[in-house]
């Protein structure tokens, strides 16, 4: 008798704990930006969870170079985050087509935003869309604005210009010329050959004729940044082989180089790093007076688990995340990641307004093998990633890169057969 | 009338660790085989037979992979076969001297590494060898030999030797541990019958204790092949999925990673890089039949 009632006593407490809890619901997000961790728990969470008591965030990212591979084990496991960032292009369509990630299409807040901002995370057709735009990256230089005065140099503006600096900086030795490894691959593609690429292939213009087959990866366009990569090799740190991304990093905010080939993600990083001050410029034009072009790369969304257990709870957080107000603290709090919304916002931070500010005067686009492109195999990032390094190092020379991802990509890309 | 009984403790006992092993190893294995005969198309599966294995090793764009691959695991063995096993087999040795001190110091000091997280050592020596902040750099410099350092992690000659003998020094403790526990087994007896027929010293070794030793330097030699063929941790922590330069360092484990799971824009690929740890699953298995059919019945074994 005594052993049955507290039995029940137990049930019942065990009860009333679950309803006690099941007010607050949680809401965890999947992210790859383990590096804003701290924004998002001192700042962004708290702004939200202010005006929506009842909801908990909780932010778990992982390694970026990990993410994909892990969120996609989660999800077909069904233990990933109610809410997942999305990468934008392939990778996030291919979630939504398996399932993954539900339709927002009917979410009043998406409207805050253009057609271009959404275009990362829709179908072909443009009937759904899966994520809501968060930010873009834009690329470009960080110098080091004491090294400059120091020797006397200005930003470049012109490709001559570009190398010209260089040239002096290697002259006088005091720093190393331009931060930035081969080790880890990416850096070489995304911070080199499609930060100055644009400028070649007449950013949209050129993309877009790729992408219908217009134009070929063979075409001066598209081989002429390696050639101007190749130009980079000796300018790179001793040892630029064997430097990874965290070693470029370290050695430009401990001030001992002077150009940083960067992507506008650094910019928080640098600013809490770096003790003298930074500017940047655009990647430079071939000749003085040239349209110039950018890099401004739709890279963040966010969309909702379609396996989650509280939907209403994570529309509510997706809505939010569509208003101007998250706009202001996300763009505030992470500069360097610019919002997509229509609403405009009012940058502080100086080197994120000078980013920003190219958007007025140059045309935008995104990076060149993201939409459609990398969808087969041999994967077309994948492949720029190592062709870039190639060039950089001097082991192929322009021509030959550009023949052997044309044939890789005609390989399974209808209009380029 | 005197039928045999069955024996239920002794399936009993074989119980808990028989479906252990069969829950995590034996059925993994067989459904991940089985995964390699299908492929998906419009997010359904679909039975495709010995397509994904014709595709491996017959497409070019796979089977440039592939034989890459292969080519530098085989290399990779190479080094650990020709420099880890003859390390060992001569730490060992010198461990067994019975006049040697501090014996047990150097044998544990030796052996630490093989405990070691493969992260934490393809840090540690990524920061050592480092162009920038390694010690590598300032030790040549300081014996004069700054000329022979190279950023060897980042060079496509020397990426993969460098990282086999990385390697080699974690698990040199693995060889010289097996090697020393059957010295240890020899008779004094035998020696000392050796001495009085003027067998001494390094001449003991060779041919007293050497052919002793033989089934274990075979043993040993198999747990190297299996170990190297399966490597894949070393290659990620030190060079990441897409193991550069240029895939100098890819091996059939990165290769199946990368393929499995997908990397940056790349989707992954169950289908296919169940094939791919198919063809490691054969190449394994083929491996461990030749030693044991091929070489172990053959080995002469002394009475001791």
């Amino acid at each position: 008798m005594t052993r049955r009632s507290l039995k029940l006593a137990l049930l019942g407490t065990t009860l009333m704990a679950t309803t006690a809890y099941a007010e607050d619901v949680t809401l965890t997000i999947e992210s790859w930006r383990n590096d804003d961790l701290t924004l998002w728990q001192d700042q962004i969470i708290p702004a939200f969870e202010a005006k929506h008591p009842g909801i908990k965030i909780n932010f778990t990212p992982s390694a970026p170079a990990e993410y994909n591979a892990v969120l996609n084990s989660k999800l077909d496991a069904g233990s990933a985050g109610d809410l997942i960032t999305c990468r934008p292009f392939d990778a996030s369509l291919a979630l939504y087509e398996a399932g993954h990630l539900t339709d927002l299409s009917g979410v009043e807040a998406m409207g805050n935003f253009s057609d271009v901002a959404k275009s990362a995370w829709q179908t072909d057709d443009g009937s759904a869309s899966f994520c809501v735009p968060m930010a873009s990256v834009i690329h470009g230089f960080i110098y080091n604005k004491d090294a400059f005065a120091e020797l006397g140099i200005e930003a470049p503006t012109t490709e001559d210009e570009f190398f010209a600096a260089l040239d002096k900086i290697r002259e006088d030795g005091t720093y190393v010329p331009m931060a930035m490894g081969t080790n880890d691959q990416w850096e070489a593609a995304t911070m080199g050959y499609n930060n100055i690429g644009p400028n070649y292939w007449k950013g949209e213009e050129g993309r877009q004729a790729l992408i219908a087959g217009e134009q070929k990866l063979t075409d001066e366009a598209w081989t002429a940044p390696y050639a101007t990569l190749a130009r980079w090799g000796e300018y790179l740190g001793d040892g630029y082989e064997a430097q990874t991304y965290p070693d470029s990093q370290n050695i430009f905010t401990l001030g001992r180089a002077a150009i940083y080939p960067a992507g506008s993600w650094e910019i928080s990083g640098f600013n809490a790093q770096a003790d003298f001050e930074m500017g940047a410029f655009k990647p430079p034009v071939q000749n003085a007076g040239d349209t110039c072009y950018i890099s401004d790369h739709t890279d963040i969304g966010i969309g909702m688990n379609a396996a989650t257990e509280h939907p209403e709870a994570a529309e509510t957080f997706l809505a939010w995340v569509a208003s101007p107000e998250f706009a202001e603290i996300f763009g505030n709090a992470l500069p360097g990641f610019f919002p997509l919304s229509d609403t405009p916002v009012d940058l502080q931070d100086p080197l994120a307004k000078e980013f920003v500010g190219w958007r007025g005067e140059c045309e935008s686009t995104i990076r060149s093998t993201y939409q459609i492109l990398s969808r087969g195999t041999p994967n077309l990032e994948n492949d720029t990633w190592g062709a870039s390094v190639a060039a950089i190092k001097g082991t192929s020379t322009p021509a030959e890169l550009g023949a052997e991802l044309q044939e890789g990509l005609a390989s399974w890309y209808a209009p380029h057969q | 009338m005197n039928r045999p009984r069955i024996r239920w403790h002794i399936v009993v006992f074989l119980a808990p660790a028989v479906l252990v092993y069969t829950a995590v190893m034996i059925f993994p294995l067989f459904n991940t085989l089985r995964l390699a005969l299908f492929t998906e198309v419009d997010q359904t599966r679909v039975f495709v037979g010995l397509q994904n294995f014709r595709t491996l090793f017959f497409d070019p764009i796979w089977s440039e992979q592939f034989w890459n691959a292969l080519g530098n695991n085989f290399w990779f063995f190479l080094i650990h076969m020709l420099v880890q096993n003859p390390i060992g087999i001569a730490l060992a040795a010198l461990l067994s001297h019975p006049r040697l001190r501090f014996a047990a110091l150097y044998r544990s000091a030796i052996f630490i590494p093989t405990i070691l997280s493969f992260v934490i050592v393809g840090f540690a020596w990524k920061l050592i060898l480092s162009p920038i902040w390694g010690i590598a750099p300032s030790m040549l410099d300081a014996i004069g030999l700054k000329s022979l350092f190279a950023p060897w992690l980042g060079k496509e000659e020397y990426a993969l030797t460098t990282l086999a003998l990385i390697s080699v020094w974690q698990f040199v403790g693995i060889p010289m541990m097996l090697i020393y526990a059957a010295l240890l087994t020899i008779p004094e007896e035998i020696l000392e019958a050796g001495e009085i027929d003027g067998i001494t010293g390094a001449s003991a070794f060779w041919k007293i204790k050497l052919p002793l030793i033989l089934p274990s330097i075979g043993i040993i030699s198999i747990l190297t092949f299996v170990g190297n063929f399966n490597a894949f941790d070393l290659i990620y922590a030190s060079q990441g999925a897409l193991a550069g330069p240029d895939f100098s360092t890819d091996i059939l484990g990165t290769f199946m990673y990368r393929t499995f799971f997908g990397f940056q824009l790349q989707l992954g690929d169950p289908h296919m890089g169940s094939a791919i740890a198919g063809a490691m699953f054969a190449i394994i298995l083929v491996g461990v039949c030749i030693y044991l059919f091929g070489i172990q019945t053959r080995m002469r074994r002394y009475q001791l």
